[in-house]
């Protein structure tokens, strides 16, 4: 019985949350203002106690599945959640159901925990339902906008077919193994005509969750119309949860057909990073341009996932942290825009830096962490991504996703350009801040420059990976 | 009359399956959209219904896996036709052609 509560730790702890939000919403009715302090304190809370009473050990006859290195990930989701609830204040003191989206959001999040910790292919399926169905409800939050209806339709549509897909590789992989728990099936798995269709199809339904490039066609359209905090937690927590389980079932299941699924990883990889990069290089709107920036960076984690070792689990954990904060930085800053004013493309951000030094510079930071320039986090974790996905000697790949890294910076650079350079007479007006929004902002620019610089950090995951 | 084999019920599902996915992708009204994504998700139930039957008796996962599919599809068309209704108040229609707004 102790164990249920040492181990389900992180889930019940969610759990808990969501069903004080529910009181707190059926009650009295308290401010948004009040609540939000609430929520925020809660989260706060969810994230330090995820730091302790952590052990190993798996419940349910191996259903559920637990180490120190998972409960590291759910606290990178812990943290990813309450920098977004603290970011997008302003838009959540005017939503009239802020309660309903902490609740849709805390269920998506309770979903990805239990599918980062599933040892079983039942629980991995459920807890991804659990983890996308909330999201595109929270897409279409704006409810009177046409747009934001227009891209939870993509969404949710894209999503069943995707798990439709993935639901067919699982009925052929119990017909080929009789199991789907992981721990038994990497010992039944035999190279045959019929397991590389299963794999094609698993591989698919990954891919769209992941957004990798033959897959990708919904994440512009979803991001663009969906409210700054769904896109946010979409392309930050719902896709790092995405690559944790993807990492692990390859690593622990698919470790048998490994020479099958390189070659796979390295085509898509290189795809996704070119495809990203071209079509980023020619959008207008912001929403736009993070969204195939965040297509390209995961181009990249797929270099590290390939290299199928100790180093390259821990280098994609690590990436997926800095990522975290760059990613939320740079939606934060656009959402702070996009609040007072409205404006959402590029073109207006032209001599942003006269008006807005403060979230010029925070823009500019996260711009170059996600670009990967020396000083930035950004550039530690892709330098180790790729030395992870190096260690196959597979040069042509390699110098492909460097290539690509060039290619990136000229993008992420143009914004940085029209930011701090080009001079704009209707410039941006000065935006007024809300206090935890930037104290939000201050939290997402020092995490971009300190963990790179602090290396325990990444010794540390190295330790638990 | 001979009795139905593995291979006839495999064939059922794998014809199920692609037509499921011809109606996706062909379709332009969103409710005939997720009907074909229902007749995806029962191709999966007969393969694994066929596959407990005839190749694993013993090992009941298959026929549980069912159920669970079974109550996700409905909770998903929940969500899918709830998002379909506001589609139509905002738009007017349920056609994918008139929801256009987002490209490139």
């Amino acid at each position: 019985m102790n164990d249920l509560f040492t181990l389900m730790k992180s889930e019940l702890l969610v759990t808990a949350i969501i069903f004080i939000l529910l009181f707190l919403k059926i009650g009295k009715g308290i401010q948004n203002d009040k609540l939000l302090t609430i929520i925020q304190f809660l989260l706060l809370l969810n994230l330090v106690f995820g730091f302790f009473f952590n052990e190993e050990g798996s419940l349910f006859g191996g259903m559920f599945y637990t180490n120190a290195l998972i409960v590291f990930q759910k606290n990178v989701l812990n943290l990813g959640v309450l920098l977004i609830s603290m970011l997008f204040a302003n838009w959540f003191k005017k939503s009239e159901h802020m309660p309903e989206f902490f609740m849709l959001m805390l269920s998506a999040l309770l979903g990805m925990f239990l599918m980062i910790s599933s040892g079983n292919f039942l629980l991995f399926y459920l807890s991804l339902e659990l983890a996308t169905i909330p999201v595109a409800a929270m897409v279409n939050f704006d409810l009177e906008k046409r747009i934001s209806s227009e891209a939870a339709m993509k969404m949710i549509l894209s999503s069943a077919f995707s798990s439709g897909i993935l639901l067919f590789g699982i009925s052929l992989i119990y017909g080929i193994t009789g199991t789907i728990s992981f721990t038994e099936m990497p010992a039944l798995l035999h190279q045959s005509p019929l397991m590389i269709i299963v794999f094609v199809f698993l591989f698919a339904a990954f891919a769209f969750k992941l957004s990798i490039v033959p897959f990708h066609l919904w994440t512009a359209d979803v991001y663009e119309g969906a409210p700054f905090a769904a896109t946010s937690f979409l392309s930050v927590i719902s896709k790092g949860s995405v690559a944790f389980i993807f990492m692990a079932t390859l690593y622990k299941v698919f470790q048998p057909m490994l020479g099958l699924w390189y070659n796979m990883m390295m085509l898509l990889s290189i795809a996704t990073m070119i495809i990203g990069n071209l079509f980023a290089l020619r959008q207008q709107s912001i929403k736009r341009f993070l969204a195939f920036s965040s297509i390209a960076q995961v181009g990249f984690i797929l270099v590290g996932m390939s290299s199928n070792s100790t180093s390259g689990t821990a280098a994609v954990v690590y990436f997926i942290l800095i990522y975290t904060f760059s990613n939320l930085a740079a939606f934060g800053v656009a959402a702070a825009i996009a609040y007072q004013t409205g404006k959402e493309k590029i073109d207006d951000y032209k001599g942003l830096y006269q008006t807005n030094p403060f979230l010029s510079w925070v823009m500019a930071l996260a711009l170059f962490s996600l670009a990967g320039i020396p000083p930035t986090a950004g550039f530690f974790g892709k330098l180790f991504l790729i030395t992870s996905g190096a260690s196959k000697a597979n040069y042509f790949f390699i110098t492909i996703a460097a290539l690509n890294m060039i290619v990136s910076l000229y993008y992420y650079l143009k914004v940085v350009r029209a930011i701090f350079m080009d001079k704009n007479e209707q410039a941006i007006e000065k935006i007024n801040i809300h206090p935890t929004t930037k104290f939000a902002l201050l939290l997402c620019a020092a995490g971009v420059i300190f963990v790179g610089i602090f290396s325990w950090i990444y010794d540390y995951i190295q330790s638990l990976a | 009359m001979p009795e139905p084999g593995l291979y006839h019920l495999l064939f059922i599902s794998a014809a199920l399956f692609f037509i499921g996915m011809f109606g996706f992708f062909t379709r332009r009204n969103l409710v005939t959209m997720l009907m074909s994504i229902e007749l995806i998700l029962n191709s999966v139930n007969i393969n694994f219904i066929a596959f407990n039957k005839y190749l694993w008796p013993n090992k009941m996962d298959g026929l549980f896996f069912v159920i669970f599919v079974i109550a996700i599809a409905a909770a998903e068309a929940a969500v899918a036709i709830a998002i379909i209704i506001n589609l139509y108040r905002s738009h007017g229609s349920i056609d994918v052609e008139k929801a256009e707004e987002l490209k490139y």
